[in-house]
């Protein structure tokens, strides 16, 4: 591996590691700190590497560097040094200047730590997710706006004002007390819920970002899993949602990048070492006694993944969407589910339904509307069609129902 | 939009024992139903009741073996809804199995408890 393949994943690993360990030393108050040593560091890695070759172990070198960084840092910074190192000599009792401890029960337990500072209840949840790309996944800001579909500036500003609420709310970095994980918790799901989906779903059509976002978000998440106190049956109930659906990345786009609808993909292309994997963490995450949206909804896509068609399938699918919109509603559920009560209950059924929605704002709406209607509606079905086609954004969306206008024709 | 909670009654029959296909299929009526409520953003919230051990205290500490001696008929549960008007909630509740076996659906206006 060359230079200029391994300096970017390491940003993605390693970037994260070093930030928690120097957030947690100096306090969030003093990001913006920890991200110049940290981004101060790859630069001389990029420069050294090209003219010496890359060390033996390249993140060692990368912590070696970082602390030293660090110590200088608090040696140029009189003021600094005489403000906070003041304080953190009171609080840890030491004689000579702090040094970040980067062993790796340190390491992992700051990225755990931060994970939770990042996702404090008073950020705003969009806010959280950018936060997360950029200091817990190594995201470039060009690349945290590709994936959000908006300009770097947006994205600047977004990242400075969730770090100004971090430093005005002063959140520590820690792990909140037990009492405190389930709700806090709650928070962290949601954010790599939405970071995952971020990459599934994402109109960008940069496939590799796609998938590194949907990974990022599963390796955050075996984080949680790792850690006793947060190995909650939810967390492992997202990871299993995670790995089924990760299971189908490549068999959803073609090469050139066109979607490929569920029913049309090839299941042989499916990850089997994902689906396993989803399945043990469904089994996992059967304890407790609550039923969280990511148990109904890691239930769904295990039988999204079984390649044996199962005559109940439909059926539990049904049954698990009643389910999960008793929890929470949203209009994507809402019109999945009513696809899936048109296979099982048939199209006339399931049209009384979907005629009930209200959701004429909505493309998939009609595209639902349109596929209901091709058995004995022709022209309803066309109509809907080509509605949903006017309201669609991504091309993805307009091949997908240029297609179904092309069978109906 | 106001909050309406429908109140679920039937004719007390202690004989009736469903088999387990009998109590799936009763159990699939009321989720396809509550699941069409909720995919229009409507659903609230759900009690169902049991038809066992059921008590009633009256004044003076005196406790009563279930309702079921005076009363015709029992309650088996709720459901909240949200809906723009009183007709708009009698509509939602159209679609109850309950009605299907001879039971019936009240229809009330819930007070929110801030008011």
């Amino acid at each position: 591996m060359n230079n200029k393949e391994l300096i970017p994943q390491l940003f993605k690993t390693e970037y994260r590691k070093i930030i928690s360990v120097l957030c947690k030393l100096f306090g969030i108050v003093h990001i913006e700190i920890a991200e110049d040593i940290v981004n101060d560091t790859f630069l001389l890695a990029t420069e050294t590497w090209d003219l010496n070759g890359i060390p033996q172990n390249p993140s060692a070198w990368l912590y070696t560097v970082a602390k030293n960084k660090t110590k200088d840092y608090f040696k140029r910074q009189q003021t600094f040094s005489q403000k906070i190192v003041a304080d953190l000599k009171q609080q840890h009792t030491l004689s000579e200047e702090p040094e970040p401890d980067l062993s790796a029960q340190n390491i992992s337990d700051s990225q755990l730590q931060m994970m939770f500072a990042i996702c404090h209840p008073s950020i705003p949840a969009e806010a959280q997710i950018g936060l997360a790309l950029r200091i817990l996944c190594g995201f470039g800001i060009d690349e945290i706006a590709e994936a959000f579909l908006t300009n770097k500036e947006t994205i600047n500003k977004r990242l400075f004002r969730s770090k100004e609420k971090l430093r005005a709310e002063n959140i520590k970095i820690e792990l909140p007390d037990e009492s405190e994980i389930k709700k806090r918790l709650e928070a962290v799901l949601t954010t790599l819920y939405l970071l995952f989906n971020e990459g599934y779903h994402s109109n960008t059509s940069q496939n590799y970002l796609r998938k590194e976002l949907c990974l990022e978000a599963m390796r955050l998440n075996y984080f949680l899993i790792e850690n006793e106190n947060t190995n909650q049956p939810n967390v492992n109930a997202l990871m299993a949602l995670m790995c089924f659906h990760a299971s189908r990345l490549d068999a959803r786009t073609t090469e050139t990048g066109e979607p490929v609808l569920y029913e049309a993909q090839n299941k042989n292309s499916w990850n089997e070492e994902l689906i396993e994997k989803g399945n043990y963490f469904l089994i996992q995450s059967a304890k407790g006694s609550v039923i969280s949206k990511y148990h109904l909804e890691a239930s769904i896509a295990y039988w999204h993944s079984t390649k044996i068609d199962n005559p109940d399938r439909w059926e539990n699918i049904l049954q698990l969407y009643n389910q999960l919109l008793q929890i929470e509603y949203s209009p994507i559920t809402a019109l999945n589910r009513t696809y899936a009560l048109s296979k099982v209950s048939g199209n006339q059924k399931a049209l009384q339904e979907a005629l009930k929605l209200n959701l004429e704002e909505n493309h998939f709406y009609h595209s639902l509307l349109g596929h209901l209607y091709s058995d004995n509606d022709k022209p309803k079905a066309i109509f809907h069609f080509k509605k949903a086609l006017s309201m669609a954004k991504s091309a993805g969306d307009k091949t997908t129902l240029n297609n179904h206008l092309e069978k109906l024709k | 939009m106001t909050e309406f909670m429908m109140i679920f009654r039937n004719d007390y029959n202690p004989s009736f024992k469903p088999t387990p296909e009998q109590m799936q299929a009763s159990v699939k009526q009321w989720q396809d139903w509550m699941g069409g409520i909720a995919a229009q953003g409507k659903f609230v919230g759900t009690t169902r009741l049991s038809s066992e051990g059921s008590k009633i205290l009256k004044p003076n500490h005196v406790i009563a073996d279930g309702p079921y001696i005076e009363m015709k008929e029992i309650v088996g549960g709720s459901l909240n809804v949200k809906a723009s008007s009183m007709e708009e909630a009698l509509k939602l509740a159209e679609g109850c199995p309950i009605l299907q076996i001879g039971g019936n659906v009240e229809v009330r206006k819930v007070i929110p408890m801030n008011n």
